[in-house]
């Protein structure tokens, strides 16, 4: 797997806290991924380590192949939309595309002034008085005009309107098809992912839960009920997310390759977001050893 | 990035200019003016040969000089433009979130600090606004750091040893002499008020009264010259009498200059040391200590999925 990110053992620390601790993971090229998780899951962390905004206290990462942020190249190569999208107050939409063009070795121009164009922006008009939504899309156009191989996007859409995300959302499909532009994208709107994203990383708490092709996660993953049953009698290929026995029914939420052919079994197709619901509730693996099947009392 | 800091900082950077030019032709035609009056007033005195007494009090008055306010301006201004330029430099970056956008836009972030330092010129006072990253309390540590170092600490300890002082010793003038008193309840001591002799344009640092012998002393004994009942100036023609001086450390006028170009030596070193410092404070591996949390934004809402 070709991959834009490779983390190994990566912490970053405020003070004390450990805001990442020990994450392992690769992001694969030439995808849209969703990263995924509960507030303080470290997303925030990993996408600024990325971005090399934050320096890491422990571990290693590599974004293509570099050390983030350490030479202008490198800078020009990844393009960074921080959270609530930070842009100049006082300057104007213009003075924001001359900034790209003066910083950026990169820089597209033209295509700068066609999607500040497409989106009716008025050039003269200072950042600090666009809508949340313009502004993300400002931001947005100022780290795609620089014509990054990968994008990293910080909760993009976390403070927009449901309409104004749904254009950012569909205007940022349209620049990844023409770009061919790998993008990473945080989010806690599960919604917004199954929109845009076709791989998915679920991280809690440092750790990458499951990781995936989205289709293939929404195929492999099926919910049984069916009479209770025994958890260490069911099948071992079965991966049990997500299980409970009330009175004499057990619910299961199971990642098989294989199709469940048990007639007793009772198969429904799953969500992508009951998906990652399930993998962000399941204990850890370190707990998980010790907890039997949560039990319901009747 | 030298453009673009340029491209936000010009208005301001050319106002200022403007301000300092219209200053500056002001200060030009008063020492213009200057010049000649002092030129007239020698040329009044040089006939009657006391030019001392005559350039005392030169200038009599209507100049704009030291003492009508402008040494104020030139020790309030270095600190407003610390304040309002330096301060707010890195701070304000820090506080909005921009520096997300100038550090991953295309520069790396030693570049983005040092053009801004080399653009503002202003190092010393950014260090405030990158140690606290806000800008409100950037501003405040300026003002304190300048006030504490370029209007006490440095005139009080630094300045006058910048140059190994001048000594003298003079015999005590009558000029010299403010007044006595007598220090013990049976009036056998005098002590005797000096004013600093009058060396024309220097610096006094310090000024000992001693005997003759160089023994220095506050008091001399006292005798009936000095008495309630002794005639109006019999006091002081006694402790003239004493043939006392005054050991004398100062400043020659002269000193004037060079002392001025080492203060702004030193000023410009320990600027460009704290330039350095910036540097070395934001660099790549050494950014741990800060956190670059948007500190302002209001909690991310929880999970939740959109209907």
């Amino acid at each position: 797997m070709n991959t834009v990110i490779e983390a190994r053992g990566l912490g970053k620390r405020y003070g004390r806290r450990w805001a990442l601790a020990d994450c392992t993971l690769a992001v694969p090229a030439g995808r849209v991924v969703g990263l995924v998780g509960p507030n303080g899951a470290g997303k925030t962390t990993l996408l600024q380590l990325a971005a090399g905004l934050l320096a890491p206290d422990s571990g290693t990462i590599s974004v293509l192949g570099g050390r983030p942020a350490s030479t202008p190249a490198q800078i020009a190569r990844v393009g960074f939309v921080a959270q609530d999208a930070p842009v100049y107050a006082g300057l104007s939409i213009a003075g924001h595309l001359r900034m790209g063009g003066w910083l950026s070795p990169g820089w597209d121009s033209e295509l700068a002034a066609r999607r500040i164009s497409r989106l009716g922006l008025d050039l003269r008009q200072r950042a600090g008085s666009l809508s949340g939504g313009q502004r993300a899309q400002l931001a947005l156009t100022l780290a795609t005009a620089k014509r990054p191989d990968l994008l990293l996007l910080d909760e993009p859409v976390a403070s927009l309107d449901p309409l104004a995300r749904r254009e950012f959302l569909q205007d940022l499909m349209e620049t990844v098809a023409e770009q061919q532009v790998s993008v990473v994208l945080s989010s806690h709107l599960i919604s917004d992912i199954e929109r845009v994203c076709d791989y998915l990383i679920v991280l809690v708490a440092s750790r990458v839960r499951v990781a995936g092709e989205t289709e293939e996660l929404v195929a492999t993953h099926h919910r049984l009920s069916g009479p209770r049953r025994d958890p260490r009698s069911l099948p071992a290929s079965w991966d049990v997310i997500e299980e409970s026995h009330a009175g004499k029914q057990s619910v299961l939420l199971v990642r098989t390759q294989a199709p469940v052919l048990d007639p007793a079994w009772t198969v429904r197709p799953v969500s992508l977001e009951d998906l990652v619901l399930a993998y962000m509730s399941r204990p850890g693996d370190a707990t998980r050893a010790r907890r039997p099947g949560l039990e319901v009392a009747s | 990035m030298i453009r673009f800091t340029w491209f936000r900082f010009r208005t301001q950077a050319l106002v200022a200019a403007g301000v300092l030019a219209a200053l500056a032709v002001v200060l030009l035609v008063t020492g213009i003016r200057l010049a000649d009056a002092y030129d007239a007033a020698v040329a009044a005195c040089k006939p009657h040969g006391d030019c001392a007494s005559a350039l005392r009090h030169f200038p009599s008055s209507g100049y704009l000089a030291a003492g009508n306010g402008m040494h104020l301006l030139v020790i309030a201004v270095p600190c407003v433009l610390g304040m309002f330029w330096g301060a707010p430099l890195a701070a304000r970056e820090f506080e909005t979130g921009t520096f997300r956008l100038a550090w991953t836009q295309g520069s790396t972030r030693t570049r983005w600090l040092a053009v801004k330092l080399a653009v503002a010129g202003t190092a010393s006072m950014a260090v405030a606004g990158l140690l606290s990253r806000r800008t409100v309390p950037a501003m405040a540590v300026t003002l304190a750091i300048f006030a504490a170092v370029v209007w006490f600490a440095f005139p009080a300890w630094v300045r006058p040893h910048l140059l190994p002082p001048a000594q003298a010793t003079v015999p005590l003038s009558t000029g010299s002499v403010d007044g006595f008193e007598f220090t013990s309840p049976d009036q056998r001591a005098l002590f005797v008020e000096t004013a600093p002799p009058d060396i024309p344009g220097a610096w006094i640092l310090s000024a000992q009264l001693t005997t003759p012998d160089g023994r220095p002393v506050s008091t001399v004994p006292a005798t009936g010259a000095c008495g309630p009942n002794a005639p109006g100036n019999s006091c002081q023609a006694y402790v003239l009498s004493l043939h006392l001086r005054q050991e004398v450390t100062y400043q020659p006028a002269s000193r004037y200059w060079p002392l001025q170009w080492y203060e702004t030596g030193i000023y410009l070193a320990l600027a460009f040391a704290l330039g350095g410092l910036c540097l070395w404070w934001i660099r790549p591996g050494r950014f741990a200590g800060l956190d670059v949390r948007h500190r302002t934004s209001p909690p991310a809402p929880a999970l939740q999925s959109s209907p």
